[in-house]
């Protein structure tokens, strides 16, 4: 595929979407949509190539997703966006941020997913116009138990993320939360169960208790929908199923740099192939590049080893940040990398990592890059 | 009755100042969601409480209590407290 890559940054001030040429060479920026807004997602519909669906909040106002048909041309709002159940004692949970958005099967041509924050799964089958919770979850005791409150979560607050639909079958779906587990449902989302055998918790928790897992992202391989890589708070792991026990691949990095980070990201046509960028997990745990040397690492023989990349990247002092949901893969041959910094950079390689570019600088915090095939914008100028 | 609208939500109804009505609170919103898709969810979740730093005043008094019955001669202002960067 050499169509048009378009890239979708979604940050704390509001969304960017970058227009690049057949080469990936030159990007026009489209934006700010929403200035000021909080978009934790812009994700296309990659079954039509033309439905856009952006999470957005405010500071102040509460979460809604806008939606638009011509790739952000035009925007119109959610009719009734993702919320909780009401529950008559007036203590029910209400949607913070919608935090996470997945196009469901390509036989299912209306419907999404969404995770939020607190944590909570949604399903709208009208190309995110409504959308219904999933009580199995959202009020199963087991499942509150496990995903904790706002105490237990991540400090901006816990996230339901990593929605997977297996494109060999609709009902077969995956999800992960930060802090409660990764988690698979085989009836279409009607019952749930924990897939955590072989991930590690922090020392001192019981294994055992999904309460204790943060997966940071779960990625399937597109060509080996049996095979999903992990990036968690302990480590890099790998699962080709049927199996259910986690191998940890994260252990083959280099010792000085380890295995902990945000994002996972898999190869289109290569399951054995996926990108990885380090984080340091010392002491306080400041979630930086190592040694302020940032680098992507790669594997290609499915976490056996990993190599360095960082052609192109600051050689020293440069302690990037880069989110679960900030760094992706476009279909390109040789595959193009992106990644988004919480420092408003966005990098890109052309080359499947080798060499990298800034290819914009001062944006606000990025938390979501994902990329998008766009043929039909071919209209557009560069 | 007349409603002051806040910016962040001038985008819905397009004016600083609009015609709602209700005899409570509550239902005032809905009036305000009909005629203006979208908003009510905005300022009130699904809960029903008011969302953290919004706050409606009735006759320049703190109402928390949707509830609360309205005359047609009140003065209601959706106020939102800007804060954080």
């Amino acid at each position: 595929m050499q169509g048009e890559t378009t890239i979708l940054v979604a940050t704390r001030k509001g969304a960017w979407i970058f227009r690049g040429d057949p080469a990936r060479e030159h990007w026009r920026a489209d934006g700010p949509h929403f200035l000021g807004h909080i978009i934790h997602h812009m994700v296309l519909d990659p079954r039509d190539g033309r439905t856009l669906l952006a999470a957005a909040s405010t500071g102040h106002l509460g979460p809604t997703i806008f939606r638009s048909t011509d790739l952000g041309a035009s925007w119109s709002e959610a009719a009734r966006p993702p919320a909780f159940a009401r529950a008559d004692d007036g203590a029910g949970r209400a949607v913070g941020q919608v935090f996470w958005l997945t196009p469901a099967h390509a036989n299912e041509p209306h419907a999404w997913y969404a995770g939020t924050s607190p944590q909570g799964l949604f399903r709208s089958d009208d190309d995110g116009d409504t959308w219904r919770p999933f009580s199995c979850i959202n009020d199963d005791p087991d499942y509150r138990r496990w995903m904790g409150t706002v105490q237990d979560g991540t400090p901006d607050g816990p996230k339901l993320h990593s929605i997977i639909v297996d494109p060999r079958d609709p009902k077969h779906l995956y999800f992960a939360m930060s802090g409660g587990g990764v988690h698979e449902s085989t009836d279409g989302g009607e019952t749930f169960s924990p897939l955590l055998e072989g991930l590690d918790v922090v020392e001192g928790f019981v294994r055992s208790d999904p309460t204790f897992h943060d997966p940071h992202c779960v990625r399937m391989c597109p060509t080996n929908p049996d095979r999903l890589y992990q990036q968690n708070h302990c480590g890099i792991y790998r699962l080709d199923r049927p199996a259910s026990r986690w191998q940890r691949i994260g252990r083959a990095m280099p010792a000085e740099v380890g295995d902990v980070g945000f994002p996972m990201v898999v190869h289109p046509r290569d399951a054995d192939t996926a990108w990885v960028f380090p984080m340091d997990g010392r002491d306080v745990w400041p979630r930086t590049s190592p040694d302020g040397r940032p680098a992507v690492y790669a594997t290609q023989d499915a976490g056996a080893s990993w190599q360095r990349l960082d052609q192109g990247m600051p050689r020293e002092q440069a302690w990037w940040t880069v989110k679960r949901q900030a760094m992706c893969a476009d279909a390109h041959d040789p595959v193009g990398l992106y990644f988004g910094t919480t420092s408003g950079e966005l990098w890109a390689s052309v080359d499947e990592g080798a060499h990298w570019r800034c290819i914009a600088r001062h944006l606000p915090e990025i938390y979501a890059v994902e990329a998008a095939h766009t043929a039909w914008v071919r209209r557009c100028r560069y | 009755m007349q409603v002051l609208i806040p910016t962040p939500l001038q985008s819905y109804t397009g004016a600083a100042q609009v015609e709602a009505e209700g005899t409570t609170l509550d239902a005032l919103l809905d009036d305000l969601d009909r005629r203006y898709p979208g908003m009510r969810f905005r300022l009130v979740d699904e809960q029903g409480r008011t969302r953290a730093h919004m706050r409606i005043f009735v006759n320049g008094k703190s109402v928390f209590d949707l509830t609360r019955v309205l005359e047609a001669h009140d003065e209601v202002a959706i106020v939102q407290a800007l804060s954080g960067g």
